[in-house]
């Protein structure tokens, strides 16, 4: 039965190696390494949050690329078929613009022609006068070499005149 | 550093490895000495029980054994200091003290003689076999403590985690922190991991150090289990809430008939649980030293009662056995630890209780 009945001796000293040992370690042993336990687990906690985190970023970062890729595609396309729209366009004004050009080219051609053409035939009109006036000045030379026809022709003249009254 | 964690880890081994094997060498002296066959329950109750020498082991007629200090007060006659080889082993009084014979009420322990002439017991305060036990015991679990402690001086979370010896000590630590106290205790932990940490390892270091032939006993003691359940008994208790009590004496979850019924049934499972976690201990250890023990005395028995080829029959089974039983008791400590650190931090998990939001 002594081994059920605590002895009070080795009860006090239990007591107090155990509050030695308590003190001991509870003050210089156990913290240290909760705290490293605890601080070790929060780091890599963190860093699994932050591996996570960063997975994301680059994820995104590939779709924006890609989104960025295919943006600058489609702009390239456009751009060319801009460029291409372009050029025919200029293609067609410098057409239009040379057909343009060319009437009026012509149109002034014709002008002067036209003008020149006035001219000649101003120039070809008076010469006619001047030499149908000639002419008549030789016919009537002709014509009233005697008095007799002068007066005729004065008659004459003077009938046409009233009959134009 | 990690030269002397490998010597700490070779030493280690050793000491277990000698555990396993010096059992069958030690009582091989005694079967000698007790010729008429061996007194088995003596010899248990002396390997288990305490002593004021530490017996190491007889060589035929000599006893080789420390003698130890006796410390007593008594109150007829004062102090005495003394060292216990004063006694003779047991065969001889000093200073008006002896220690008592078989058959006497206080057998084994030292006992003065009144006016009357009835034994009477001084208050005893010797450095018993125990008790130096308990000292060394103490002084090696803070060294390696301290020592692992030591590790972790300049170095920050981003270190990479302790190897070795350290490495295995960090490991126990964070098994009981992160899956034992913390579950149980998740507000305020940082107020009783350090004192479940300690009953954890020492528990575990003083079972395992109790497995070492010619050891102390300690945590097969009653003494010893009972100031651990002490500590638990005061820890849950003092820091406890006002819902923790209310819980005890008025549980408003129950029927109004069944409350004081709970009460009373509550108020002794205060004690209860504390008395259950001394005798748990307390029995487990001791339980497994006697079968141990029972076990390795099959062959001295055998050597008287069928020598020949039946003893050495005998003393097969008996080693196999043997080993068996020092595996399951390796097995045992760290269980019987784990378990007294899983209900302190219950207990007191409980005694954190925080008063239910009514629904």
């Amino acid at each position: 039965m002594s081994l059920l009945i605590p002895e009070s001796g080795l009860f006090l000293w239990m007591l107090l190696a155990f509050v030695v040992v308590l003190v001991v370690l509870g003050k210089f042993g156990w913290p240290i390494m909760t705290k490293m336990i605890d601080e070790r687990a929060r780091y890599i906690d963190e860093s699994i949050a932050k591996a996570k985190e960063a997975n994301e970023k680059l994820e995104k970062i590939q779709e924006e690329t890609a989104a960025m890729l295919k943006e600058a595609q489609e702009k390239q396309s456009s751009i060319l078929a801009e460029a291409v729209n372009m050029r025919n366009q200029i293609v067609e004004k410098a057409k239009t613009d040379a057909t343009l050009a060319g009437q009026k080219i012509l149109e002034e051609a014709k002008q002067q022609i036209e003008a020149e053409k006035e001219d000649a035939i101003r120039d070809i009109r008076r010469q006619v006068g001047l030499l149908s006036v000639e002419i008549a000045e030789k016919v009537l030379r002709q014509n009233l070499k005697s008095d007799t026809d002068q007066m005729a022709m004065i008659d004459r003249m003077l009938d046409e005149i009233k009959t134009e009254k | 550093m990690n030269k002397k964690n490998k010597v700490l880890t070779r030493i280690m081994g050793l000491l277990i490895a000698v555990g396993l094997l010096l059992p069958q060498s030690a009582f091989a002296e005694e079967a000698v000495q007790e010729e008429g066959g061996l007194d088995v329950t003596a010899m248990i109750f002396e390997h288990v029980g305490d002593s004021y020498y530490w017996h190491i082991t007889d060589f035929g007629e000599t006893s080789v054994s420390m003698p130890l200090p006796v410390l007593v007060y008594s109150q007829t006659s004062g102090f005495h200091c003394f060292m216990s080889s004063r006694f003779h082993h047991g065969h001889a009084s000093y200073e008006g003290l002896q220690i008592a014979p078989e058959g006497s009420e206080y057998a084994g322990k030292i006992v003065e003689t009144d006016s009357n002439g009835n034994e009477i017991r001084p208050f005893d305060f010797s450095i018993t076999k125990n008790v130096a036990g308990l000292i060394i015991t103490s002084i090696l679990l803070i060294w390696i403590i301290l020592h692992c402690a030591k590790w972790y001086k300049n170095k920050d979370q981003v270190s990479a985690a302790p190897t070795g010896f350290v490495g295995t000590v960090e490991m126990l630590v964070s098994y009981v922190y992160n899956d034992v106290i913390k579950p149980n205790i998740p507000h305020h932990t940082e107020r009783y991991a350090p004192y479940l940490l300690t009953a954890f390892f020492f528990i575990f270091f003083n079972n395992l150090c109790g497995l070492i032939p010619g050891s102390a006993n300690l945590t097969g003691n009653i003494a010893v289990t009972v100031t651990l359940a002490l500590f638990t008994f005061f820890t849950t208790n003092i820091f406890g809430t006002g819902a923790y009590w209310s819980e005890i004496f008025w549980n408003k979850e129950l029927p109004a008939w069944l409350r004081p019924i709970m009460a009373v049934i509550e108020f002794i499972g205060l004690f209860t649980k504390p008395f259950s976690l001394t005798i748990r201990l307390f029995a487990n250890i001791l339980a497994g030293h006697c079968a141990l023990l029972g076990v390795l005395s099959v062959i001295f028995l055998t050597a008287v009662s069928m020598p020949g080829v039946g003893n050495g029959v005998m003393s097969a089974v008996s080693v196999v056995l043997g080993i068996f039983l020092d595996c399951l008791e390796l097995l045992v400590a760290f269980i019987q630890a784990f378990v007294f650190t899983m209900l302190s931090s219950i207990y007191i998990g409980l005694s954190q209780a925080e008063h239910h939001h009514e629904d």
